[in-house]
């Protein structure tokens, strides 16, 4: 049986062993921290715990005055408000001088828990992908999201990460480097290579194994940055398949289908599919039938990958 | 804290100074704001060369007292005063709004030292003012965290949320100051049309919780001494609304919002520095 930890979970858990060792680093809450599970630190360091309230343009503000005084400040919201209600105060505040701030968007994507449209983002990774110095950072699971926060909390600069609500497998060990802009090859096929970033891995990992048993050879690379993005990667899949299927839980404009497309039609223009969220809001539903109506499920993703090579019957 | 005569003049000599320096730069640069720059005069002045406790030579000394524009699009005001305060030369404000400068047209901190923060997009300063406000008190630094407001961007929602949690966490080492000239960019001309006359400053900002003092914002030594009171305050943040008159200084500069952002010919820069000749000689 397969470990199972969401990440909002997770980075509640990890922050607080890292805050033990690192002074700095300081969470604020836009009054979500029982659902984003900031409620995790705030009950280990009350004092370095900001509740910012119903507020977020003020909570990027309050965020981007800290880290002038040397604090690495998280601003814990839902992605959807994290990437759309504060947005010029990222821009200006954040982005732009370049400060240390982790812009922390727990329920990404379509998957938010029965909330519906207002409270789903599937533009977040587009939006802060196009925004000047910003890296956007999207881990698969627990293992990967405990080392992107070392390296994000070392390394100065604006982030953006995207958590997600649900509880997800761990599929990496204990020996696996995340790096920012490093690409990770998960099945090594030839026959059609799936380009995957997020907790979406997870499911590109069913899909693969729903290939192989056709007697499908794929290829996936995980990829945890879609910004900066891992070019080389990206075009030795292309080489070695000649056939690119990308999926995210995310619209596919401008967010990893976006981004894979624009690297592929620069440097090795390449058959594609882009499975995603195909330019419309979404409702509110459990997960699985999200999912089907959507477009998400590993069923999908084999589905687009067996069209794209003459496979689907 | 309070000011002898001889002070009061030389201060009120550097404000002269920095006018001028506020006209000849957008003139030559050919471009910038006026109204604004010149209603946040006298309080930049009285700021930088009396209240702030800073070292121009050492900007980023951690123990400085903070200051953020909110009212970015008043720069040239602030630049000026850097400048004579010897952040750096005055021979640099000539690059003002040109390419590779760091004198941007709206504050950019990640190019020019001694700048708190980045700002330009109206609402926005108070906000990282309470954060540095916040951040002073958990690594307990006595430093104050100055934020000058414009009352145009106060329409913007988000002052108001940092206000509220300003005085949620009790910043008694947060002190705003509202530059209340009453005028805009194009907005609410007719007199009195910008504040409906329920809109009163002083109630709103003491609903939120906050220290309230007015003042004339052209009378130095008032302003200085309001601030001096504001900053005694210990658990709750203060403001000072500063009654100011956009333009000030230049006859047919005052109260007219089109000088806004009007880059003056040369017959009015040279009738505006004669002005502040005139009254150089005739205080």
């Amino acid at each position: 049986m397969t470990a199972v930890k969401a990440l909002r979970e997770a980075w509640g858990e990890i922050l607080v062993e890292m805050a033990q060792t690192n002074p700095h680093i300081l969470v604020l809450d836009g009054d979500l921290a029982s659902s984003t599970r900031a409620d995790i630190f705030a009950d280990a360091f009350p004092d370095r715990f900001l509740q910012m309230g119903i507020a977020e343009q003020n909570m990027a503000g309050v965020a981007a005055g800290l880290a002038t005084l040397g604090f690495v400040p998280f601003i814990s919201t839902f992605a959807a408000f994290a990437a759309n209600r504060d947005l010029d105060q990222v821009r200006v505040v954040i982005a732009q001088p370049r400060l240390h701030v982790i812009i922390t968007g727990g329920y990404s994507g379509m998957l938010t828990g029965k909330t519906g449209k207002t409270h789903q983002d599937v533009s977040d990774m587009s939006v802060f992908r196009a925004m000047p110095y910003m890296t956007v950072v999207a881990p698969a699971d627990a293992v990967e999201l405990r080392q992107a926060l070392q390296v994000m909390v070392s390394q100065p600069g604006p982030y953006y990460l995207r958590l997600t609500r649900d509880p997800a497998p761990i599929i990496f060990d204990e020996g696996y480097r995340f790096g920012l802009g490093r690409g990770v090859v998960l099945r090594k096929g030839t026959d059609v290579a799936i380009l995957s970033t997020g907790v979406q891995t997870v499911r590109c990992l069913d899909a693969c194994d729903e290939l192989e048993s056709q007697g499908i050879s794929p290829y996936l690379l995980h990829l945890p940055t879609v910004k900066p993005l891992d070019v080389e990667a990206i075009v030795r899949a292309a080489s070695e398949t000649d056939a690119v299927v990308t999926a995210e839980d995310h619209t596919i404009i401008g967010g990893l289908g976006g981004a894979v497309a624009e690297a592929l039609g620069e440097h090795r223009p390449t058959r594609m599919r882009r499975v995603g969220v195909k330019d419309v809001f979404g409702e509110s539903a459990p997960n699985e039938p999200i999912l089907a109506k959507y477009g998400l499920s590993a069923r999908h993703v084999a589905r687009a990958a067996r069209e794209l090579i003459g496979r689907e019957s | 804290m309070t000011i002898n005569p001889t002070r009061l003049h030389e201060l009120e000599d550097m404000a002269r100074r920095v006018r001028r320096h506020i006209l000849t730069t957008v003139h030559a640069a050919g471009g910038g704001h006026v109204g604004g720059p010149l209603s946040a005069t006298d309080m930049l002045v009285a700021l930088y060369f009396h209240i702030l406790n800073i070292d121009p030579t050492n900007p980023q000394w951690e123990d400085r007292d903070r200051f953020i524009l909110s009212k970015g699009h008043s720069c040239i005001a602030l630049y000026a005063v850097m400048a004579e305060r010897g952040y750096f030369p005055v021979s640099e404000l000539i690059t003002f709004d040109g390419i590779d400068s760091r004198l941007q047209g709206h504050p950019d901190m990640a190019r020019l030292p001694g700048l708190d923060m980045s700002t330009g997009s109206l609402g926005q300063g108070l906000s990282p003012g309470v954060g540095m406000a916040l951040g002073a008190r958990l690594r307990n630094k006595p430093f104050t965290t100055y934020v000058m407001l414009g009352d145009g961007e106060c329409q913007e929602g988000q002052v108001w949320e940092a206000a509220f949690v300003a005085a949620r966490y009790r910043l008694g080492n947060l002190v705003a100051i509202l530059d209340l000239n009453r005028l805009q960019q194009y907005g609410w001309q007719e007199p009195g049309g910008m504040r409906p006359p329920l809109d009163d400053p002083r109630r709103q900002w003491e609903a939120f919780g906050w220290q309230v003092s007015v003042v004339d914002g052209h009378d130095i030594t008032s302003f200085v001494e309001a601030l001096s009171t504001a900053r005694q305050e210990s658990d709750r943040p203060a403001i000072v609304i500063a009654h100011t008159v956009k333009g000030k200084g230049i006859s047919f500069m005052e109260g007219d919002y089109s000088w806004h952002a009007r880059v003056p010919t040369d017959v009015e820069l040279a009738r505006a520095l004669a002005e502040l000749e005139l009254r150089e000689v005739q205080p």
